[in-house]
């Protein structure tokens, strides 16, 4: 482990209204590794994403991207600094077109304003061609170029979730969070998804994977983070991890019993 | 670079198509309907399409509900009255400056209020409206009080001042087909896009980089600037106000108008506008036979029922119901065979 | 500004209470609604204007009075679940933009059908118990004011009590902190939303008929109303009722003393900047805002 440190997680605690979700929890992420982080239900994997993304804050704590403290920055803030992610319910732009929620994934680079738009303008009109071909590209790289024009929310739920993925890799981050992107997906598209993830790091990117399918994580993730009622029970490789007595007896031997 | 080309002409030429169509209607309807009756009606039916536009930015497309329109209006109506009558401001830049004041003022409405998740906007904009109404009502050294304010000056191009209705009628159209132009554009840009991803999904849209509060102040400062053209067009025509115009039936009026149209459909406010218009004239007809009062109030019961069933059964507005419909009684070839069959042709 | 004493005080403040006891219960029963189902229902006030009309029409059938009231606040309160069950389950699955608009057009459809009933002129209601004021501490007190505050803090307690100690109250408060949870017991939401409509209408048509002998009743006195008890329901944060409770009082005794010592024309515009100021003050730091996602 000695690649440069992206995100850096220190002694995060979480409370809500007394019940404490996350209890001095660290990790670190380095430049274009694939982290997994682990646990039963309930034991704060989403919270901490949700910190990371800063759709909630830490009761203590700090996190550090590239350096830079995040404390205080809501997520709209957060995916200019290159902090991309999606979310366990997939999330997608019901009522958009699946051309337009990757286009969304583009927000961020866009600068034209309303009045910009209102009257057409040509730097306006110049941008959305930009974001458009961008967008298709994006949609092309996860196998749903054929549905650009298909209202979001009339996918079936494995492609919404690709949706989201794009949506998120549209942005060009340099980490992204995918909250459990395998749930609900059979075998052939989990192997799809596996290949995804994989060119997703071959494009540079940082991945931090919450998930439950340990045969998906321990095929790709380089380190993995264990949580256990909002503690971090251990760390290391797969392989480590695999071996580690305390995982095994909180979490797969429960899980294989 | 094509296929984005062509993508967008095709957008841009359906848009251009529908404006053709709706303009070359505005422009021969005067042929045909030419009491001043009508004419009049017309005027108010372009004045009502272009504050409806403006609601449903807000409301379909950025998924936030105002029930203060009217008080916007009102803000662009008094304003207009107000900086021309006692400041002695020429006609447009009285428009313009009560434009600015409204914008003005929705913008400070709005900046408390987005900072709350949920449904604030719609108490808001309420007790907002209710204090302008008030305001307008019990401020008598500038509004005239409850009687209203009279002398209102004419608008004017190159300095002819538009008297006749007829001229007003072109003015006014202009406006609304413009504001459905620009309407059109902004929900087909970065800036409608990222409105219609927070009604979708605030959470999502803000993990892709939309400051959804920002974005909800925009579109309920773009829709106040509607509603205050709209007022200030009203007041020069009238050239006179009253208190009235900003009342919460106003807002309500305004928000059915929308919801006729289809909350989402800039296409549909025209036609919400008329339909509203019209069946406010019909009820005014047929009500006072039904019942013994003689007060005009009555038509409000046509509008709750109204509101209720089209929210329940048809909340995409009349136009997209009745496509379905259409659809589902399987269009053309069904209509020519049913006519087929109904002339004997069997 | 004529010279003010003690007991002019004293009188304003009880009477500012009075008037504050209605909102109070306009507020709850809002509250009820929006916390069993999600609704903001803008007609409540209607229901106001309902209760306190029907009383009236009961009257003039020459009932008594106490049946009347009775007879006036058991039809609002089947009229409540009625709309419940007739505007409200239909559109569930609808955005919540939808929703409030409906409740709006239920408001106004009711206002209407209030107007073509019983026109325009105002009615009287007789004050429950008629006689000479009653003098405390100074002030000045007129019955149906003494009325009002026993009415609200009767109906207060046995809110409490329903809430706290019956079964019915506990599966409706089950159903407010967790709709889900609550069906998986075994406690119907649809039929606890219709009953928190059936309680809320009764809350704000007993508001109407105790108010009535004071203000005369009109078929648009709802809308005002209606709109203060959501100003008590929004110092409550639409969830507390302890909040709308305090809040209601203090929003009575304010306009009570700014209509009697500077203009009543105003009065009604207290509410809606207590509104805006409310919602100054609640702009809560962002980590609040954001709720834990799902």
């Amino acid at each position: 482990m000695d690649g440069p440190i992206l995100l850096e997680a220190d002694h995060i605690r979480k409370e809500f209204g007394g019940i404490v979700a996350l209890d001095d929890v660290s990790l670190r992420a380095q430049e274009r590794q694939i982290l997994a982080l682990i646990g039963p239900n309930g034991a704060g994997k989403t919270t901490l994403l949700n910190i990371i993304a800063g759709t909630i804050a830490p009761t203590r704590g700090q996190v550090r991207f590239k350096g830079k403290r995040l404390a205080g920055r809501p997520p709209y803030e957060r995916v200019r600094l290159g902090i991309a992610r999606t979310f366990q319910q997939a999330h997608v732009f019901a009522q958009m077109t699946v051309l337009e929620n990757v286009m969304m994934g583009c927000h961020i680079r866009g600068e034209s304003r309303p009045l910009d738009a209102a009257l057409r303008l040509r730097r306006a009109r110049l941008e959305e061609e930009d974001i458009l071909l961008d967008a298709l590209r994006t949609l092309n790289l996860v196998g749903l170029g054929s549905r650009a024009e298909q209202l979001a929310g009339d996918l079936p739920f494995g492609q919404q979730r690709l949706v989201a993925i794009a949506r998120a890799l549209a942005s060009d981050p340099t980490l992204i969070l995918l909250d459990e992107p395998a749930a609900g997906l059979n075998r052939l598209e989990k192997n799809d998804l596996v290949d995804l993830i994989r060119r997703i790091r071959e494009m540079g990117i940082t991945i931090i994977l919450v998930e439950h399918d340990m045969q998906l994580v321990m095929q790709l993730a380089d380190w993995v983070v264990v949580l256990d009622h909002g503690r971090r029970l251990a760390q290391g490789t797969p392989a480590e991890i695999r071996r580690n007595r305390a995982v095994i007896a909180a979490y797969l031997g429960a899980e294989e019993a | 670079m094509s296929l984005s080309s062509r993508f967008w002409r095709e957008k841009a030429h359906r848009n251009a198509y529908g404006l053709l169509v709706l303009g070359a209607l505005v422009a021969l309807l005067p042929v045909f309907l030419r009491t001043p009756y009508a004419l009049s009606t017309m005027v108010l039916i372009g004045i009502d399409t272009l504050i409806t536009v403006g609601l449903c930015l807000l409301m379909g497309y950025a998924g936030q509900i105002s029930l203060g329109q009217a008080a916007f209006f009102g803000l662009g109506a008094y304003g207009s009255a107000i900086l021309t009558t006692r400041f002695g401001w020429s006609p447009w830049p009285a428009l313009i400056g009560a434009a600015a004041i409204t914008a003005g003022v929705a913008y400070f409405i709005g900046i408390p209020v987005f900072r709350l998740s949920g449904h604030y906007l719609a108490m808001g904009t309420l007790a907002f409206g209710s204090i302008v109404h008030i305001a307008l009502t019990e401020w008598k050294a500038y509004t005239g009080g409850p009687t209203g304010l009279p002398g209102i000056p004419r608008l004017h191009i190159a300095g002819v001042p538009l008297k006749s209705d007829l001229a007003y009628y072109y003015l006014v159209w202009a406006f609304a087909l413009g504001g459905i132009l620009i309407a059109l554009n902004l929900v087909d840009s970065r800036f409608g896009r990222a409105l219609r991803a927070i009604r979708d999904s605030q959470v999502a849209a803000e993990s892709v980089g939309v400051d959804a509060g920002r974005y909800k102040l925009q579109a309920l400062v773009i829709s106040a600037l509607y509603a205050s053209v709209a007022g200030s067009l009203y007041a020069h025509y009238l050239i006179f106000v009253n208190p009235q115009i900003s009342s919460l039936d106003a807002s309500i009026r305004v928000l059915l108008m929308a919801a006729v149209g289809g909350l989402a459909s800039i296409w549909g406010a025209p036609l919400g506008a008329t339909v509203v218009t019209l069946l406010t004239l019909a009820l005014r007809e047929v009500v006072p036979l039904i019942s013994g009062y003689g007060s005009g109030e009555h038509q409000i019961i046509a509008y709750g029922i109204l509101l209720i069933v089209i929210m329940i059964f048809m909340p995409q507005g009349v136009t997209v119901a009745a496509a379905r419909a259409w659809n589902r009684f399987g269009g053309w070839p069904a209509l020519r065979g049913r006519l087929w069959r109904w002339r004997g042709g069997r | 500004m004529p010279s003010f004493q003690l007991q002019d005080y004293v009188q304003l403040f009880v009477s500012g209470l009075s008037t504050g006891a209605i909102y109070v219960l306009i507020a709850l029963g809002l509250i009820t609604i929006y916390n069993v189902t999600g609704v903001i229902n803008l007609a409540q006030g209607e229901f106001v204007m309902l209760g306190a009309m029907l009383a009236v029409a009961l009257i003039r059938l020459h009932l008594p009075l106490a049946l009347s009231a009775l007879g006036a606040i058991l039809a609002v309160a089947l009229f409540g679940g009625l709309v419940h069950r007739l505007t409200i389950l239909p559109a569930r699955q609808a955005p919540d933009v939808a929703l409030i608009i409906i409740t709006i057009g239920t408001a106004i459809a009711i206002r209407g059908a209030a107007l073509f009933i019983w026109g325009t002129m105002p009615r009287g209601l007789p004050e429950f118990s008629p006689g000479a004021p009653i003098a405390i501490g100074g002030a000045v007190l007129s019955r149906q004011r003494l009325w009002i505050m026993g009415t609200a803090a009767g109906v207060l307690l046995l809110l409490y009590l329903f809430f706290e100690h019956t079964l019915l109250g506990k599966a409706v408060r089950a159903c407010s902190i967790n709709r889900q949870a609550a069906e998986l017991i075994g406690v119907d939401a649809h039929t606890m939303g219709t009953l928190a409509y059936v309680l809320g209408a009764a809350l704000s048509a007993i508001g109407g008929i105790v108010i009535a002998p004071l203000t005369l009743v009109s078929y648009d006195m709802g809308l005002m109303l209606g709109l203060k008890g959501f100003v008590v329901a929004i110092m409550g944060s639409l969830t507390r009722a302890p909040a709308a409770v305090v809040g209601g009082l203090l929003l009575g005794v304010l306009e009570a003393f700014v209509s009697g010592l500077w203009a009543s024309g105003f009065k009604d515009g207290i509410a809606f900047l207590v509104l805006f100021a409310l919602l100054l003050v609640r702009t809560v730091p962002w980590q609040d805002l954001w709720r834990r996602p799902v």
